[in-house]
């Protein structure tokens, strides 16, 4: 067994294993702690995909930045003393439903994929593909125009933001 | 090089590095105290050996022997597993700091660096990112409500201040057109400092590491007299030697990447166009990166004993509307540099 398979394995059982703790606790903080070991497991996974950038984007944005806020947010409000919705009319099927959409959705991409073909393409390419120098070429070459909306997108919400936090002071 | 050299070397580098880091934290903190009595005219411990000098082994055998108390309300697994997470994030970071230039030994060219990763800038990044979660996570697993607003308040902090941190290594990374370490050193050659060319950046990017490693003036998540200990007040023995020790392991790294990123990393300006053997050129060379970086951890501690504690509101309107603004400044001044000098 080479070292890539088994660090995907690896890290693949952590995600599938922190992913279904994470639906299956009760505490809500635990399970953001499991979400974050959840998404740590993908950022290796990357890794293994020579996808570095990426990688590391995954561990800062979502594991540092957004987690942190839901961890801020569920401590602040103690959702422990709430009380426990148990029965919701109608939400087990809508949840089937959408479960089972997303579920044939995945299987026919992984069924309609030729993973063969992938792993024959250039290596030396794929590192490539994956280094901040390329990415950043990309972006301020080929995807500017998407890059900048997305900034402005970003700068509006900014803005939004304060305006609501400052409102509620006055 | 083979597979079986490759790791061997690793594994001696990363042992050299945690053996340093170790005896370093623990001499830090005897430090710490020997010149917090300089500051305040006092003798500070001298009774432990030879001017006190065996004062953190005597330390560190006193937390082993503590009873570990954990509160009745504490989330037992979470409250074991916070401080293990601020060791990991503390030591880990060290990885990709290099701490000499390559050398040649029996005829393998050997970099002086654990890993030589191309994305190290944002690895440290992505590791100081999860550091708030050994605070968080110990303010709100002890059950207690000093615990949790330090925990809290550290969360806000270290989040407001990671953005200024971020936008003043976006300087440095414009300079040394590159996220490798070792380029970010090479970059600064001569007196091509950083922390000359972008003043601004450095003075941010030092305010910034203060505030990460959560040291006075900006040591809020643990301010004593509103908050008792912070988030580390439910801990005991050797779970609270653990914060302890990361806070003093923070404050090496900080420092490391301050001399890395601003201070020309382990390089002596024009030294090696003297004409010195090479093998001394390399031991002037790390020697002096260990010399800046002990300058910098006596930075860390004399303004500690110097300067008190800021308000938390001032602490905050500092991050978001002196340091963020400036640290932007920071990056208009560098490209500007950049165009008009075509560095």
């Amino acid at each position: 067994m080479s070292l890539e398979l088994f660090l995907f394995l690896v890290f693949a059982a952590v995600a599938a294993v922190s992913g279904i703790l994470m639906i299956t606790r009760s505490e809500v903080v635990m399970a953001a702690l499991f979400l974050i070991l959840n998404l740590a497991s993908l950022a290796g996974l990357y890794l293994l995909l020579n996808a570095q950038f990426i990688a590391v984007v995954q561990v800062i944005v979502y594991a540092g930045a957004i987690m942190v806020l839901f961890l801020f947010v569920i401590m602040l409000l103690r959702p422990e003393h709430e009380k426990i919705v148990t029965k919701i009319s109608g939400i087990r099927t809508f949840a089937f439903i959408i479960a089972a959409l997303v579920f044939v959705q995945l299987a026919y991409v992984i069924l309609k994929s030729h993973p063969g073909s992938a792993l024959n393409s250039d290596v030396t390419a794929s590192v490539n593909a994956g280094t901040v120098e390329s990415i950043g070429t990309e972006l301020y070459t080929n995807y500017i125009l998407p890059f900048e909306a997305a900034g402005f997108l970003l700068l509006a919400a900014t803005i939004g933001a304060v305006v609501l936090a400052k409102r509620k002071f006055e | 090089m083979s597979l079986l050299q490759l790791i061997g070397i690793t594994a001696v580098k990363i042992l050299i590095i945690f053996t340093m880091m170790m005896l370093t934290v623990s001499y830090l903190v005897y430090f710490e105290r020997k010149i917090s009595a300089w500051a305040q005219n006092r003798l500070g411990p001298n009774r432990v050996g030879w001017y006190g000098l065996l004062q953190p082994f005597a330390d560190v055998f006193k937390l082993a022997l503590k009873e570990d108390i954990v509160p009745t309300n504490a989330n037992k697994p979470i409250h074991t597993l916070a401080p293990v997470i601020a060791l990991f994030v503390a030591f880990t970071t060290y990885a990709v700091i290099p701490f000499g230039p390559d050398i040649s030994l029996f005829g393998i060219t050997i970099p002086l660096v654990v890993a030589d990763v191309n994305i190290g800038i944002l690895y440290v990044l992505a590791l100081s990112s999860l550091g708030v979660y050994a605070i968080t996570l110990a303010g709100w697993s002890s059950g207690s409500k000093y615990s949790l607003l330090g925990g809290i308040r550290s969360s806000a902090q270290m989040i407001s201040y990671e953005v200024s941190m971020g936008f003043s290594v976006a300087g440095v990374l414009l300079f040394a057109g590159s996220l490798r370490p070792a380029a970010i050193v090479l970059s600064q050659h001569g007196w091509m400092w950083n922390a000359l060319l972008q003043p601004i950046g450095f003075i941010t990017f030092v305010v910034s590491a203060f505030a990460e490693t959560n040291r006075l003036p900006f040591d809020l998540p643990e301010a004593e007299p509103e908050l008792v200990g912070g988030f580390h007040t439910e801990y005991s023995s050797m779970k609270f030697a653990g914060f302890f020790l990361a806070e003093y392991a923070n404050m090496i790294i900080a420092s490391a990447l301050i001399v890395t990123l601003y201070l020309g990393g382990w390089q002596v300006p024009y030294i090696e166009s003297i004409g010195l053997p090479a093998g001394l050129v390399i031991a002037i060379q790390i020697i002096s990166f260990f010399a800046k970086i002990a300058f910098l951890l006596f930075f860390f501690i004399w303004v500690r004993w110097s300067i008190p504690r800021f308000r938390y509101d001032q602490l905050m309107s500092l991050g978001w509307k002196v340091m963020f603004p400036l640290s932007l400044i920071n990056i208009v001044w560098v490209a500007g540099l950049i165009m008009i000098f075509r560095l």
